[in-house]
């Protein structure tokens, strides 16, 4: 009985050390960055990273969640990189002294898609605070993201300008999902309610439906992602010369070719326009 | 779709399948280590604050995985008092994550069988004054066949769940992918045929944990009472 306990123990301790020893081993050249779910999703890690990694051997280890929360985690240390899309909240975040400088990276557009029925009769249109107004005005569902994400925070700045409170439509034609970009698609598709959604994100998505872009071409839905490296001084932990060395990779030539040459179906899904040096 | 998956050997879904078989597993093992340990301490002991202890472990089985998630992250996290380690996003985050969510239920069940078990042998112990530790061992071990679904419904529970290791592990490829986090994920991309193609290999996997386990009591128990 003990002899056998014994052994348990041994075989244990045994896996924690291999366990340990191998997430050490992990840490050796790699980084995290704290990224936007829209550039996880629409696959463009999985076609740059690569090209990346043949290059400089760096793992690049990709943490995707909401822009919000990707911050808070970068201001937890927890990450090397930041790479999301929300300027005012990129900019606070440096502001702060989390982390910088923020740097352009590359951009595309949002739109706003709908059912096929169209009952607030906005398809067509290239002025989203005109057709946001008369989702409103039809009381036709709108499915938001809810979730602090670059996405939402764009979302709220358009119902701003629209001059709505989505407030007291909560819960009965505007539907918050407090989910990610995905999910939020999945959601409002499920119920007939417009969603506004990234480019990228709706280009890569495969359960479209009869759904079809309603709204697009607006200037205010203009989207732009910008990278930033964690600060040193607040987080030793931050491996500042990898996540230069990717940084300084996605602004420069090489970088963000890849990043134009990615491409679904024949249309390009992120435009880089990081300055030229 | 999904025997067409498996079929297809890609090999980043073997590493996937091999990586939730690890976490659960060690997570597994190291709630039976404390769990068991636990349960049977309850169980055959008499303490001020027993009750107390016991619903304390009833309710903790209970615990939402992704509040385990957040709180093993605030410890874990840089800026945490466990930051040091350096194990957020590590697959040994999410183990510990994953022992925390069910040690409760390992514990909890095995207190109820050794309980009921002792109580039986509760008066023959005493006669011959078995030392209270020895004791243990001998209800424990009696009950070896019945703490084996125990430990089933552990795993069932590891295997199954996405919200803690999301938060611990990031689901980030290669590394701290799991079966649950990639379903997650391709749901979120809208792919739906391969996130249920995924489903139905996980529930594949757990089937033929527990057809393991079931046989391996079977052949247990026939080589005990032949």
């Amino acid at each position: 009985m003990s002899s056998r306990l014994l052994s348990a123990v041994a075989v244990a301790l045994f896996g924690a050390g291999a366990l340990f020893s191998a997430s050490v081993q992990a840490e050796d050249k790699s980084i995290i960055v704290q990224s936007t779910t829209s550039t996880a999703n629409s696959g463009l890690y999985d076609y740059i990273l690569p090209i990346f990694k043949e290059k400089t051997g760096i793992t690049v280890n990709v943490v995707a969640v909401g822009t919000g929360q990707a911050i808070k985690n970068a201001q937890n240390c927890d990450g090397d990189v930041l790479l999301v899309h929300s300027k005012a909240s990129e900019e606070k975040f440096v502001a702060e002294g989390f982390g910088g400088p923020r740097t352009d990276l590359m951009y595309n557009d949002f739109v706003i898609v709908g059912p096929p029925a169209d009952p607030a009769g906005v398809a067509g249109s290239s002025d989203a605070a005109a057709a946001l107004k008369k989702i409103a005005e039809a009381n036709a569902l709108f499915a938001s993201r809810g979730d602090d994400s670059g996405t939402h925070k764009k979302e709220k700045s358009l119902w701003k300008a629209a001059g709505v409170d989505t407030a007291a439509g909560s819960g009965k034609w505007y539907r918050e999902t407090g989910s990610g970009m995905g999910a939020t698609l999945n959601a409002g598709i499920g119920m007939g309610a417009y969603v506004l959604t990234d480019r990228a994100t709706w280009i890569s998505f495969k359960n479209k439906g009869d759904y079809k872009i309603a709204v697009e071409g607006d200037k205010s839905m203009y989207n732009q992602y910008g990278t930033i490296l964690v600060s040193k001084e607040k987080c030793p932990s931050v491996k500042a010369d990898l996540g230069q060395t990717f940084i300084d990779w996605l602004l420069t030539g090489e970088g963000q070719k890849a990043i134009a040459s990615y491409k679904i179906d024949g249309q390009q899904l992120f435009f880089p326009n990081a300055p030229t040096s | 779709m999904a025997f067409a998956l498996v079929a297809s050997g890609d090999g980043d879904l073997y590493e996937i399948i091999g990586l939730s078989l690890q976490v659960s597993l060690t997570a597994l093992f190291a709630s039976c280590i404390i769990g068991f340990g636990l349960g049977t301490l309850i169980a055959v002991t008499r303490f001020p604050g027993r009750g107390v202890a016991i619903i304390a472990f009833n309710t903790m089985m209970g615990l939402p995985p992704v509040v385990v998630g957040l709180l093993v992250y605030l410890a874990l996290s840089r800026s945490g008092p466990l930051g040091v380690l350096g194990l957020l996003y590590t697959p040994a985050a999410m183990i510990i994550a994953q022992t925390i969510l069910i040690t409760p239920i390992v514990a909890a069940l095995s207190r109820q069988i050794v309980e009921d078990l002792f109580n039986e042998y509760d008066e023959l112990f005493r006669s011959l004054s078995v030392p209270t530790l020895q004791a243990m061992g001998a209800v424990l071990w009696d009950a070896r066949f019945s703490l084996i679904t125990v430990a089933l419904a552990g795993f069932g529970r590891a295997i199954a769940e996405v919200g803690a290791v999301m938060i611990v592990g990031g689901n980030i490829d290669h590394l701290t992918r799991v079966m649950t986090t990639a379903i997650a994920l391709e749901t979120s991309k809208g792919d739906l045929a391969l996130a249920l193609a995924l489903g139905i290999v996980l529930l594949a996997i757990s089937m033929t944990v527990n057809a393991l386990a079931l046989s391996l009591r079977s052949t247990a128990a026939r080589q005990a009472y032949a």
